[in-house]
């Protein structure tokens, strides 16, 4: 006789699959939560101060008496600490995962794995105390004009930050390059860098540039180091060793101080988080396609 | 015969001329290459040297100020009476809490979309939403949290907003680590027991689970080990930084450590950033640990595979 699974068993079934795909939702649900508060939110600023102002107006100063609502400052603060940050990781990152995955030997690789993750792992918070009261001083040294709060320093702690992430995210698009493909650049009589700047290299040019724009999406999100270490003056410039306030040094700033909710100003808030949402969510979804792309093309 | 006086009419046979000593290619050179290796292993001690002076740093600035009084004292006025008892005892709880929320939240979705994986439209925004919110800044989570738990939901600045927020904000690494480690189980070990008639759950929870935990335990610790060094969403969800009792329920205000660190560093008083130094050490030390814990189980795990 064939035994068919009760009912009750195919009842349980259907209902932990249920249960799962539940548990799974929560994900869209957080999406969406997200897209909904920051619109909501930032349409109730929008109410009041027209989105022209805060695109043509060269002014932050929302806690003022004089408002101005021009988000031009916190952008360029934002992107100034990041590309601080990018022009160390980058290269940095790029070169250790072209050593891991190419010269060091299996024992080297797993030395330094750990490594890495436990540089990834440390909190920002500890990142942002470095660069205050470590890199700042030592910058001193060399420049003596710099302030005790910076865009250098926060940007030099944050590449720090981000180098892990870089290394590894790199590595992974160098080891997806086939053997063949090196093998062919050696039987040319490339050398062995020319193999790897000549062949490894633009066959990987995808994942690399995906991870350079996944650190930049860390970068340009990346909170603590900045609120702490690069200043709270939202002045448009783009000068590293002068004060700078970011969008996410931003959101902490009105955050810790007692603004009523519902205010002008507690809208604000939403706004700039918008704003960082977009920029951030933009990237990554760039770089994901650049990944996905990438997969299909060795498979 | 013939052929040698044909020879004859050629010119003279010159040597063959020799390639003129010709420059190699800058990246040809063996010094380019030495040059290199130098450049990496020269980065890669500079990371070595600054992870060590990143944790010598604060170990040494906050090692006068770390005394049984520290973990027992409240925060004060007094740089040198203040404690981080109210901050430690948040963290844990909020670190149980986080830990009690997301874990099967992310581990249900990571087997839903691993072992359930319908190629269909709601598995496809899955995806995409969790590629996404892994990729989302942690201030913006605070955000969220603000708007639907402490306003909408009305929890108020508790340790329930607190740890729901973190438990949304490390879910996506839960689901991925998990995801992975879900992968590495043999094809086999779900068709075996899929063919000795067991229900696809029975398959996951008695077959596939269990040899995945390892790899689900390490990615866990991790992501956990990142939460608890959480800063920015809960400063944004407005946690207090003067809190001087210990929470006792779920609706208790609380500070954690990161957050008393962070005020304390935000102070002009040098004295103050020694506090700072303390309380970061306590946090480093808690996380090494984890991180630790994870490296063993990992090795451990890879040496039973081989």
């Amino acid at each position: 006789m064939k035994s068919h699974p009760s009912t009750k068993v195919r009842a349980k079934e259907v209902g932990i699959e249920l249960a799962l795909a539940l548990c799974s939702s929560v994900s869209i649900l957080t999406t969406g939560g997200i897209i909904a508060v920051l619109l909501l939110e930032s349409f109730r600023f929008f109410e009041e101060v027209s989105p022209s102002q805060l695109l043509f107006d060269t002014q932050w100063t929302p806690l003022f008496l004089d408002k101005h609502f021009g988000i031009w400052p916190l952008i360029a603060g934002t992107l100034l600490t990041s590309a601080i940050a990018l022009s160390l990781s980058v290269p940095a990152g790029l070169i250790i995962a072209i050593y891991v995955s190419e010269f060091a030997t299996e024992r080297t690789r797993r030395f330094l794995k750990p490594i890495l993750e436990l540089l990834a792992g440390i909190p920002t918070i500890v990142y942002g105390y470095f660069a205050l009261l470590f890199i700042t001083p030592a910058l001193q040294f060399v420049f003596p004009s710099i302030g005790s709060f910076n865009a250098l320093s926060a940007g030099i702690a944050m590449g720090i930050m981000i180098l892990p992430m870089m290394a590894s995210l790199s590595e992974d698009a160098i080891y997806t390059v086939p053997r063949s493909l090196r093998e062919g650049a050696y039987a040319l009589g490339a050398s062995k860098l020319q193999m790897i700047i000549g062949a490894v290299l633009p066959a990987a040019i995808g994942g690399i540039t995906a991870a350079v724009i996944l650190s930049a999406a860390r970068a340009i999100g990346e909170t603590m180091i900045v609120a702490i270490a690069a200043g709270q003056q939202p002045l448009l410039h783009f000068n590293p060793l002068a004060p700078v306030e970011t969008m996410t040094a931003y959101i902490v700033q009105v955050s810790l101080g007692d603004t009523p909710h519902g205010t002008l100003e507690y809208h604000t808030l939403f706004v700039v988080a918008m704003m960082l949402f977009l920029l951030t969510m933009g990237l990554n979804m760039i770089s994901l396609a650049i990944r996905e792309r990438f997969k299909r093309m060795y498979r | 015969m013939e052929a040698l006086r044909a020879h004859d009419h050629f010119p003279e046979v010159r040597p063959a001329p020799q390639p003129a000593p010709r420059k190699r290619p800058l990246l040809a050179r063996p010094g380019a290459e030495r040059l290199f290796i130098f450049l990496a292993r020269f980065i890669i001690a500079s990371a070595l040297v600054v992870l060590v002076a990143l944790i010598g740093d604060v170990a040494i600035d906050g090692a006068a100020r770390l005394h049984l009084d520290f973990f027992l004292n409240f925060p004060s006025r007094k740089a040198e009476n203040a404690g981080i008892l109210a901050a430690w005892t948040g963290s844990l709880w909020l670190l149980l809490l986080t830990i009690s929320f997301a874990l099967p939240l992310g581990i249900g979705a990571a087997v839903y979309l691993e072992e359930y994986g319908k190629k269909n439209r709601f598995a496809k925004l899955l995806e995409l939403c969790i590629a996404n919110l892994a990729g989302v800044p942690s201030v913006i989570y605070g955000i969220l949290g603000l708007q639907v738990f402490v306003r909408t939901l009305g929890f108020e600045r508790s340790l329930l907003s607190g740890a729901l927020t973190l438990a949304l904000l490390v879910l996506p690494i839960i689901i991925m680590a998990t995801r992975e480690a879900l992968r590495t189980v043999p094809k086999g070990y779900r068709e075996g027991a899929l063919a000795l008639g067991a229900t696809k759950w029975q398959t996951v929870w008695t077959q596939v689970l269990p040899v995945a935990l390892p790899g689900i335990a390490t990615g866990c610790i991790l992501a956990f080990s990142r939460a608890i060094g959480e800063t920015a969403p809960l400063i944004t969800l407005g946690a207090l930084t003067y809190v001087a009792q210990v929470p006792d329920s779920i609706f208790s205000p609380f500070t954690a450590l990161p957050i008393q660190a962070f005020n304390w560093l935000s102070r002009p008083q040098t004295e103050f950033h020694t506090n700072a130094a303390a309380a970061i050490t306590v946090l480093l030390t808690f996380m090494i640990a984890l991180n630790l814990i994870a490296i063993v189980i990992r090795a451990k795990f890879q040496k039973r595979q081989r």
